[in-house]
């Protein structure tokens, strides 16, 4: 085995001599305030503006990572001179840097939807995640600095970054169950702050005295200053605004902040899509804003069916002209009032699926007399959970499920969903409702119309494929769609409809003055009457789809319309690169509003993340050329750290997006798996540094077998998985973790093993390019989570796998590590 | 080092912050009248095909001529006055913007209001739209449900002059059955239900005109009109000149 020492400066390592035994828990505890900090702003960031955005703003902000590697190169000398107060020092900042970038960041006046029109948002952007980088660079000044200072410990030094950081999320997300997230970030500040002062070693009463006046410090910040600014533009704030608004309850939870308004001076009148036939007007309303957007409401209700009558109006009460006392599935509860109009209907039974605990509890207990304690009646029963993973657990049938307007016309509207996975309207989904109805059952389906058509064909053309796939013969005779002047409704029966049933629909139709959109044997000129669209009408692609050659629309539409399914659960994304040459020119009408902006902002967010990563890799190197290794050489090994960055990044994604139907939440999500992988992939650096030391033959040698298993794990994991997860998905909770985080286990541990072991070998060759390796990490972590998605939408999760398979084993493959010290030890000798 | 750093980046951005303020507002009233022909004159370029969607070969001369005389840079706040004639949507404060040119082009002219017609809007703002269109009808009858924005709005369009129209604040969903009926209905707030008053408050061969979309974000106008015998019918239609098939399809 080759000696460490020869490439330090100063006598290197062996004169700085091994790390204190405060190196490994003072790294795992900064690492987990790191990734605990990450998971705070993305929870408060998508408060403050739109989730999508969060995401890219938080991305960006980790190349915090990737300028560390520079930094480091940069004062390596200095650092190994002086390595105590380096990590220390570095801790303590990242400490006491939070708060006041965050305070600032969130007084940024970035304002994301005008960003098509003003580009000096981007300006506002890129000081955004500027502000929020600055923590993160701190934190990854203390892990790639204990890396670089201690090149013969990296690979435990990682283990316990990882660890650490997957010790993080665990811990905050269950902090937010009972605090609220800007309280929580405080306690992540601490943790900062007491990761410096236990680093620092050996330890003195200064240094515990100056913690514990940092720590007061920050404890005594105003909890007002840390509250998200919640931009004007969302729903929230500007109902506040009017006259007699004032916010009746409030909560923070894991689930989201949920903000009940109630204005008794003007009250709330939400009825989507009403018919313009109507008189009656809603009773009053409490308005129910989840991070200050996406509001349902609460209907006031005493019992008499009277003040109801609005519900009779609505486009989502065609089913109930088609079935008498009917057992019902709602998903997506909220407030209630689909549950309301259900029982307005003389339903059977109800059961309510909704996903937010503290929703439930809202009508239950915040508004149990105003709500007419609907969720407490003996025929109404409310399930807290994930709509598909309550259908997987239990095997009820229902003469109706009714799916209802679940996101706001706005969020809809300004595309800001088009990033958001939604198992609801895939393929998979309308198959599960379909198993879960009576013979003569009916699903149905209300969405906001939007022009040009595409939410409506998408939904069309998943309801089409989920028919075929389940051995329906015509599914165009098992179809509905009615249009009003705002939302379209799908209804899906199990059996063909019956020409009485086509009679009611039409019926139903026309007392509204709702257009019949898709009936089997209409006439053209039943469709497009009352609330009139200028051609291709939605019945002329409804025919096109369901009698036509579909495929030939679906190829020729200039949105993409094509069914959603599990594997790309894209449903609110139409994006298609050929519409942008076209809208860009039509830009002063306006069309730029077309294009559903969340994939293009990701896009953006990559085009910026990729030059800063570029430069972030060079920079080093010219720092580093008076090393004289080859441009060949550097290239290879830069390569082999960016293609592990990447793979990792996208293996975690794609769990994560397959552990939300599963886990029943994006947030148990979120814990189970970057948990479970950061722990086990933490274990298995740490177990490559054992096998290391007591082989002394473990090196770079053992990346291919190693990637080998990763890629052959991924693989398995791809296929085996979903039936894993079928069997686990009716155990109760914590067993169906506990399966969960199992599953992942050996693929995350063996996932953990590539990049110390490349640390091992550059700490032979090259120990002065181990920052830069670092740096190209967390570049690549950055890019990484920025393309997985968009591969997610093309390809779908199952091809993100297969990638990220791929990138493993030509990491493996990259031949390097034969200069400096140690012999050559390629991977394929 | 690194203090000195994020001392430099405190100072970048607090200068960064305070840079929007800095460059506004600086035209004075004959630079804001060219830039608004300027504006009109690019309008009348965009909406040149959009005859086809609205049934009608171009917009009126009485809504360009509008558009050219109302100073649109009084109706925005100060910081954004050099963008007054963009044609783009402004934020004029509590979460409200002031719609894009373009758009109050087609919605006024989609109105088919005339010098007898008496017109009631919901939603003022910042009264841009109510000025626009008392240069064209008899009287503007105008709500604005956020109080501040109302006074503003009302404060404003009597400094500049605009007698023929009436502001109030309050809750729009029961109209203004005062000064009803009305030739035509302009529904500029948000709203999931289109109020039940309003249509019975709009005249038989009225017209009312609702932009559908959210902030920053106008999406399609609907236009509902209300035939002799009291019943409605709507038209979607898309600002924007843009058919989602391809032409081989």
């Amino acid at each position: 085995m080759a000696t460490i020492s020869g490439e330090w400066p100063h006598g290197g390592p062996d004169r700085i001599g091994p790390p204190t035994g405060g190196l490994y828990p003072g790294i795992g505890l900064i690492s987990a305030a790191a990734l605990g900090y990450e998971i705070l702003l993305m929870r408060l960031f998508s408060i403050a503006h739109w989730q999508h955005f969060a995401y890219i703003i938080i991305s960006l902000a980790l190349l915090g990572y990737g300028v560390s590697g520079t930094l480091i190169t940069l004062v390596r000398e200095r650092t190994a001179m002086r390595p105590v107060v380096w990590l220390s020092a570095n801790a303590l900042l990242f400490g006491m840097t939070l708060l006041p970038g965050y305070v600032l960041a969130m007084r940024v006046p970035f304002n994301g939807l005008e960003i098509v029109w003003n580009l000096d948002q981007i300006g506002w952007l890129a000081l955004l995640y500027s502000l929020l980088a600055i923590p993160f660079l701190c934190a990854a000044n203390c892990v790639g600095g204990a890396l670089a200072i201690y090149p013969a410990h990296a690979p435990r030094v990682y283990g316990w970054d990882l660890a650490g950081a997957g010790m993080g999320v665990i811990a905050v997300v269950a902090a937010m169950v009972w605090f609220p997230p800007q309280w929580a970030l405080k306690g992540v500040a601490i943790a900062g702050i007491a990761a410096g002062a236990y680093l620092w070693r050996p330890w003195r009463p200064g240094i515990g005295a100056t913690g514990v006046v940092l720590c007061v410090g920050i404890s005594l910040v105003p909890g007002m200053w840390l509250s998200p600014v919640v931009s004007e533009f969302k729903s929230l704030p500007r109902t506040l605004n009017i006259k007699g608004a004032n916010i009746g309850f409030e909560s923070f939870s894991p689930w989201g902040m949920l903000t009940a308004v109630e204005n008794p001076e003007i009250p709330f009148r939400h009825a989507p899509g009403m018919s313009l036939a109507t008189v009656n007007e809603p009773p009053a309303q409490v308005a129910v804003f989840t991070d200050g957007d996406g509001m349902t409401t609460i209907t006031r209700y005493d019992g008499s069916r009277e003040p109801l009558r609005h519900l009779e109006q609505l486009p989502s009460s065609l089913p109930y002209a088609l079935l008498d006392k009917p057992d019902v599935l709602v998903l997506g509860a909220g407030g209630g009032t689909d549950v309301l109009q259900a029982l307005f209907y003389d339903a059977r039974h109800v059961d309510a699926v909704e996903l937010n605990p503290r929703m439930s509890e809202l009508v239950r207990y915040g508004y149990r007399e105003f709500s007419g304690r609907i969720y407490e009646r003996p025929d109404v029963k409310v399930h807290i959970a994930e709509a598909r993973a309550f259908l997987r657990e239990n095997e009820r049938r229902y003469d109706l499920i009714q799916i209802a307007l679940l996101d706001s016309f706005g969020s809809s509207s300004s595309g800001t969903r088009a990033l958001d996975e939604n198992y609801l309207y895939t393929v998979e989904a309308f198959q599960d409702y379909l198993w879960h109805l009576n013979d003569h059952g009916i699903v149905a389906v209300t969405r906001w119309l939007k022009l040009p058509q595409r939410d409506s064909l998408k939904l069309i053309a998943t309801a089409r494929a989920a028919l075929e796939e389940t051995g329906a013969s015509f599914p165009e005779s098992h179809l509905a769609v009615i249009r009003g002047w705002q939302t379209v409704t799908l209804l899906i029966s199990r059996r063909p409809w019956l020409t009485s049933d086509l009679e009611r629909i039409r019926h139903f139709a026309d007392t509204r003055r709702f257009d019949l959109a898709w009936l089997p044997g209409m006439r053209a000129e039943e469709a497009n009457r009352y609330n009139r669209i200028s051609r291709p009408t939605l019945h002329d692609n409804a025919r096109a789809l369901l009698e036509g050659n579909a495929e030939s629309l679906l190829g020729a539409y200039k949105f993409d319309i094509s069914p959603s399914t599990d594997d790309r659960p894209y449903f609110s994304n139409f994006f298609r690169w050929r519409l942008l040459p076209e809208l860009l020119e039509l830009r002063e009408q306006g069309a730029l509003v077309l294009l559903d902006s969340g994939y293009l902002v990701l896009v953006a967010a990559l085009a910026q993340a990729i030059p800063l990563a570029i430069v972030l890799i060079l920079l080093p190197l010219l720092l580093l050329h008076r090393r004289q290794r080859s441009g060949v050489e550097n290239v290879r090994t830069g390569l082999y750290f960016l293609l592990l960055g990447l793979a990792f990044m996208f293996i975690e994604m794609a769990y994560l997006q397959r552990f939300v139907m599963y886990t029943g939440h994006p947030v148990f999500a979120a814990a189970s798996v970057l948990g479970s992988f950061l722990v086990f992939a933490g274990l298995g650096s740490v177990t490559a540094s054992r096998l290391h030391a007591a082989t002394a033959e473990l090196g770079i040698s053992a990346i291919v077998p190693v990637a080998s298993v990763i890629a052959l794990l991924g693989l398995i994991d791809a296929a085996v998985l979903p039936w894993l997860f079928t069997i686990g998905m009716s155990a109760p909770f914590g067993i169906k973790l506990l399966i969960g985080v199992l599953a992942v286990s050996p693929l995350a541990f063996a996932m953990g093993m590539p990049f110390p072991l490349g640390m091992i070998r550059l700490a032979e060759v090259s120990p002065d390019f181990i920052p830069w390796a670092w740096g190209i990490n967390g570049c690549a972590s950055v890019l990484g989570t920025l393309a997985a998605p968009l591969l997610a939408i093309h390809l779908g999760f199952n091809t993100v796998i297969v990638v990220a398979a791929a990138l493993y084993m030509a990491a493996a493959l990259v031949p390097w590590g034969r200069f400096q010290n140690g012999p050559a030890v390629h991977p394929t000798s | 080092m690194l203090i000195q750093s994020a001392i430099r980046i405190g100072a970048i951005a607090l200068a960064t912050l305070l840079l929007p303020a800095q460059v506004s507002g600086r035209n004075n009233e004959a630079e804001y009248t060219e830039m608004r022909r300027e504006m009109v004159s690019d309008l009348k370029r965009y909406t040149r095909r959009f005859g086809d969607e609205s049934g009608s070969p171009t917009l009126s001369d009485d809504v360009w001529a509008s558009l050219e005389t109302v100073p649109r840079h009084h109706f925005v706040p100060a910081n954004e006055q050099d963008y007054a004639y963009e044609n783009r949507p402004l934020p004029i404060g509590y979460g409200q913007t002031i719609s894009q040119p373009y758009i109050v082009a087609l919605m006024t002219d989609l109105a088919r209001a005339d010098k007898d017609d008496v017109v009631l809007e919901i939603g003022t703002g910042s009264g841009y739209q109510a000025a626009v269109f008392s240069r064209i009808a008899r009287h503007v009858y105008t709500m604005e449900i956020v109080e501040p924005l109302a006074e503003a709005a009302e404060e404003r369009l009597r400094k500049l002059g605009y007698t023929n129209i009436t502001t109030r604040s309050g809750d729009g969903y029961y109209g203004w059955p005062e000064h009803a009926p009305y030739d035509v209905i302009l529904v500029t707030a948000a709203s999931t239900s289109i109020p039940p008053p309003l249509i019975t408050q709009l005249k038989p061969g009225g017209r009312m005109v609702i932009p559908v979309g959210e902030v920053f974000f106008t999406q399609q106008l609907l236009l509902l009109e209300k035939d002799a015998e009291g019943k409605v019918t709507t038209q979607h239609i898309l600002p924007v000149r843009f058919v989602p098939l391809t032409g081989e399809h």
